[in-house]
Order: C-alpha cells, then structure tokens, then sequence
C-alpha cells in the first residue's frame, strides 16, 4: 500500500455539447478522500456534484469530457484501460444512486441484482454470493432475506430497495463508496433509518466515503469534511465542525441561514437571485450576483482558492466580513 | 373499489376462486380469446349475410324455376332467423364444414385446404425474413450511433415505399431483367415453391420489416440509456453482460410485440401480395370471393384472418406475461 489519498481529483474540469456549443459543467475542482474518511459534497442541484462523481467512475455520457487528474490510490483513473476499469467500477468503488426504483432493472430479481457485481466480476461464486447478500442484509435488519432475493423491485418499498441498492454497495468489500443523494427519493420517514444504516456499514468497515447532498444538515452528520460548491467549483472546503459552525464562504453561511429552524418558527431566508450554472459564469465570483457583500473587484476577478485558518475559502473578502456572516447565520 | 362492489352478494367461496391465479389465467388466456373470435365471426356472418345479392340467383343462374329457387332457399337455410344460420354455419364450421362456395360449387373447406398451404408458406417465408432483417438491423441500429441514420433511413424508406410499388419493382428487376425469379405462380415441389414465393415473400416483408427495424432500433436504444444500465456499467459488469441481461433483456418486451403483431398481419397483407404474383393462396381467393359475391368462402377467409390474429395476440401476451414480473399477479 502507499500513501497515497484513496481518492483524489486535481484541476478536474468538466465539459459537455457539441463542438460548436461547448459547456463547462464543472470547473477546476480539487478534492481528496483519504482511506476511512468520510467527505461530503454539498451543493444546490446544477452545482456539478453529480457530474463529479460519475466523472470519478467514468461514467459520464459520451457527449461530456474530463479534464484534470482522477487519480485512485495513486493511479489515473481517466488513463484506465477497459479491464483496468471494470476492476476498479467492480472492487474498488461502489455507486449508490439517487432513485433506487429508476437503477435497478425491473424485470430482474433482487438476488440477480445483488449479486450480478461480484459474480461477474468473479469475486465470488452465485452460491456464496447468494448466502453473503443474505448475510448482510440480516446485518442492516432486512428480515427474511432468502424471500427478498426471489422478490422483484417492484414488490419492495423505496426505502427498502435503497437499502438493497446499499448491500450491493458494500457485497464486493469496496473501499470507497459514492453515495449521491441516497436519501432525496425517499419518505422522509424512511431517509433517517436509510441514512443511520449506510452510516453504520461505512464506520464499521472503515470505508472512504464521498456523501452527495443539498442538504447540509445531512451532510454535516455524516461526514468528518465538506466540500461546498456553487457553479461547477468549490467555494469552501474544511472539516465539517468548522464549515457547518463557522462558514467563511457568503454561499456557505447563506445555505445555512436558509435552512428551517427546529426549534423556532421563524420567517425562512432564502439566498435572493436563482443558482447559476458553470458556463453562465463569465468573469469574476460565480456568487456575486447573488452576494450581499459583494464589491466591484468580486465582479471581475474570479477569487481562487486559498488558505484561511486551516481551510480553503475562494473569496476576496474572507478576512472583512467574517464577524457579518456569523451574524447571517445565527439571526 | 370496483372488486368490492361489483362481487357484493357473491359468495365469498366464489369470490376467492374467481380471483385465483388459475382461474384467472383460463379467463385470459382462453376464455377471452375464443369469445373474441366468437363475436368476430358473428359479425362477419351478420354482414356479410345481410350483404346485398341473391346467392340462389348465383347459384341456379337466371333461368331457374321458382321451385327449385325455393328449394335451394331451403336447402340453404337462407329464411331461417340470422342467430339459427349463424349457429348452423359455427357447428359445420368447427366440423370442417365451411358451407359450399357459390361460384365453385364446391365446398369451401376444399378451396382453402391447398391455398392454405401456399399462403403459409409465403407468410412463413415472410416472417423469417422480417424477423431477421427487423432484428439484425434493428440491433444494429440501436446498439450503434454511426449506423443509426442509416438504419433509420432504410426503415423510413421501406414504410414508405407501398407493397405494390415494390412488387412491381421486384418483378420487372429481378424476374423480368435479370431472370432469376419466376414472375409468377406458386411453384409444385418443395423448393421449387421456394424459388417461386422468394420474390412475393420479399416483397410482402418490406413494409413490415422496417416497421420492425425501427422499433427493435429505438426499443434498444432507449434502454441502452436507461439509468439501471449506469447501475450496471457502475458496477463494473463487462459491456456484453450488460447487454445481454439489462439492455436485450428489457427491449425484449417491445420488440417481441412488434413481431408478433406483423407477423399477425402477414396473412391480410399476402390479399394485396399474391393477386400482383399470380400466385393462387388465400389472398388471391379472397379478393375474387369479394368481387364474385361469394359470401361463404369471404366468410371463412376472413375469420381464418381473425382467428390467426387472435391466437397470435393471445400467444404475445402470454409470451408478454413471461417476461414481465411485474404482470404477473397473485403473489
């Protein structure tokens, strides 16, 4: 083993269309997950998160390129030859998806399902790939398990099927799991139970973790960092105590103004304006048409990422209006 | 809400035996259909018998005398009430008696049995064809983008291009210039029917092939992007495995509708087909019954037609009913 991140992406770009109409969809992105840490990647929809990680796993459609370093344990991702990448999309990593009805195929069982990823990849034999699916869903509290594999998705619940979309995560032993928006489909009677289930798996097997969400709240419970990103960057990037106590980024500290309170019934605060896409961005900060501390130099100059007490912030104006938006987020 | 109160006052026995899965596939499968062709051939019946013309006229020609009219009225039971007619021509008919034809004098069974052959064997020759041209190009089309346009621009030309439009030019290029088919007739001997009924099987297929070359295209093509195939790619499964299990598998549905429903068809179109090649099947039989007012052979060509179309419909949902878990009932 070296020392390497399990999993870290450097200048990557992303960009999508034709050759006449080219669109960037993510821009110079950095982010690292280190083996057994857990990173949460928050954004409002359009921010590029998706992207990111379907860029991780090669996923993207045809029509989208990256640009920039993926590099897994070391090795380049985008420089995977075929089997290089079925090994790594097979034992390396593991995607949960968003709609758990929408990605699993209807006509197939929920045993085909679970075990068609090792059994190809030939990790393991459809007996005892059989008998660890049943294992593990036993473990997460799935009860008659030898039933479910006979059962058809459509015979399952949604938060069920997403906790089957979880044990085919985790049957092949990854060690990084992507887990986007894994909640968002679900009743929100189910999402915590989904959510404490995927928490749980991920600590006790000491798994790296890339969580995407829109909600903050969330991702700050699940994950040790966060990565915020507005228009295809990110805007702020540090441990999740800090970021979700003390953001430095404008963006940040207006997400979490914006979110409803628990205890109190308070008018809600919405971020004026509407979130921009990357390719909308001409020059200067993405955010500062929607920035109340925004001044003629955020217009014109895109603020790079830099150092702030221990984190990176991509704003000019960290240092003066730090006492401004503790006031935004705890008013 | 409509099984509740529609079964009120039904025994609750009756209730659960009617919904038994059994119960409910003889209700499907069998009982719907032969009610089916039932009140079909009713109606054909009831049409074609109130149908102006005097088949004794037909028959004993002009010069009859009003004895032996009514005579023959009677033999034929032409004054009975339509229900008694109809249920004399059912029972013969499931007899093998058919009724006598007005023009042959003979009786119908007798004119279909060898036709029924030549037909048969065109329409088989024809299925064949479409079903491989339908799924070979179809495949191609949908599994390839730089065939895609191609394929979808010879299917655009085939439905285009009417059946006597190609039977004309089939002839005039491939039997009248290059001289290697026969331009018309049925052919006697096994392959010397072949070479005779290649040229009308081809172009009987035409139409029907790029209907089916366009369906299978677009029913592969939609599934090859469907989000449980990212499930699966993500998953590291090799591309042929995909294939197979989650694209085929599932475009398997449509297309298998497509080809039982033009294969269904195939014996109607052969009525347009056989007359342009001189070929004496069931659709040359049909067109001169029509024009001859010969209403007991246009009766049992026609619920020939209706009774193939059903059977074959009966045989797709079954076939429908196979493939998809999520029709099947009763668990």
């Amino acid at each position: 083993m070296n020392n390497a991140p399990l999993l870290e992406l450097r200048g990557v770009g992303i960009t999508a269309g034709d050759r006449r109409n080219r669109r960037t969809l993510v821009r110079d992105v950095d982010l690292t997950v280190a083996a057994g840490e857990t990173v949460g990647l928050v954004g409002e929809s359009g921010s590029g998160k998706s992207m990111l990680v379907k860029s991780a796993m090669r996923l993207l459609p045809r029509h989208a390129a990256t640009s920039g370093r993926i590099d897994f344990e070391g090795r380049s991702v985008l420089g995977f030859s075929r089997r290089e990448l079925s090994a790594y999309r097979s034992r390396d990593v593991a995607l949960i998806h968003q709609d758990p009805r929408a990605h699993t195929n209807p006509l197939r069982t929920i045993g085909d399902f679970l075990v068609e990823g090792v059994v190809a990849g030939k990790l393991l034999g459809p007996r005892e790939a059989r008998q660890r699916a049943c294992a593990l869903m036993a473990a997460i509290g799935i009860t008659d398990p030898e039933h479910r594999l006979t059962q058809y998705p459509h015979q399952l619940s949604g938060g069920l099927l997403q906790r089957m979309m979880i044990v085919a995560a985790l049957l092949p032993s990854p060690k990084l799991v992507f887990a986007d928006e894994p909640t968002t489909a679900l009743d929100v009677t189910v999402q915590s139970e989904v959510m404490a289930i995927l928490q749980e798996q991920i600590r006790e097997r000491n798994l790296g973790l890339l969580f995407i969400s829109h909600d903050l709240d969330l991702a700050a419970a699940v994950t040790d960092s966060l990565a915020v990103m507005y228009a295809g960057t990110v805007v702020e990037r540090g441990t999740t105590a800090e970021v979700y106590s003390r953001p430095l980024h404008p963006y940040t500290a207006g997400l979490l103004a914006c979110r409803p309170s628990a205890t109190a019934v308070t008018r809600l605060k919405p971020i004026p304006g509407r979130p921009v896409s990357a390719y909308e961005v001409a020059s200067g900060c993405a955010f500062a048409a929607r920035c109340p501390f925004a001044t003629e130099e955020c217009r014109k100059d895109r603020p790079q990422l830099r150092t702030v007490e221990d984190r990176l912030v991509a704003c000019h104006r960290v240092e003066q209006i730090g006492a401004e938006l503790a006031q935004v987020v705890h008013s | 809400m409509s099984v509740s109160t529609s079964a009120a006052g039904v025994p609750a026995r009756l209730r659960t035996s009617w919904r038994h899965p059994a119960t409910a596939l003889a209700m499907t499968y069998v009982v719907g259909p032969v009610l089916t062709i039932l009140c079909a051939s009713f109606l054909l019946f009831a049409v074609l018998t109130l149908s102006p013309g005097d088949p004794v006229a037909q028959l004993l020609g002009p010069h009859a005398s009003d004895s032996a009219r009514a005579a023959m009225r009677v033999r034929l039971g032409l004054d009975d009430p339509l229900p008694e007619r109809y249920w004399h021509w059912l029972t013969g008919a499931l007899h093998g008696d058919l009724g006598t034809s007005l023009t042959y004098r003979e009786p119908v069974s007798d004119l279909l049995a060898p036709r029924l052959l030549t037909t048969f064997v065109l329409v088989g020759m024809a299925a064949v064809l479409i079903l491989v041209a339908g799924l070979v190009l179809g495949g191609i089309g949908g599994t390839s983008p730089r065939w895609r346009p191609l394929v979808n621009a010879l299917a655009g030309l085939g439905i285009a291009v009417p059946a006597f439009v190609a039977t004309t030019f089939l002839i005039s290029v491939f039997a009248v210039n290059l001289g290697w088919f026969p331009t018309g007739g049925a052919g006697s001997g096994f392959t010397d029917r072949l070479w005779h009924l290649t040229l009308p099987a081809i172009a009987l297929s035409i139409g029907y092939a790029a209907y089916l070359i366009q369906m299978t295209s677009s029913a592969i093509g939609e599934e090859a992007v469907a989000e449980h195939v990212l499930t699966g790619r993500g998953r590291g499964l090799p591309g042929s495995w995909v294939f197979r299990r989650h694209i085929l598998r599932n475009a398997a549905l449509p297309i298998l509708t497509a080809s039982g429903l033009t294969v269904a068809g195939l014996v109607a179109g052969a009525v347009v087909v056989e007359p342009a090649f001189g070929i004496d099947g069931i659709g040359s039989l049909l067109i001169r019954s029509v024009s001859a007012k010969d209403y007991p052979v246009v009766t049992a060509v026609s619920a020939l037609i209706v009774t193939v179309f059903v059977v074959v419909t009966t045989l797709l949902d079954a076939g429908q009913h196979l493939l998809d878990p999520r029709l099947r009932k009763g668990r």
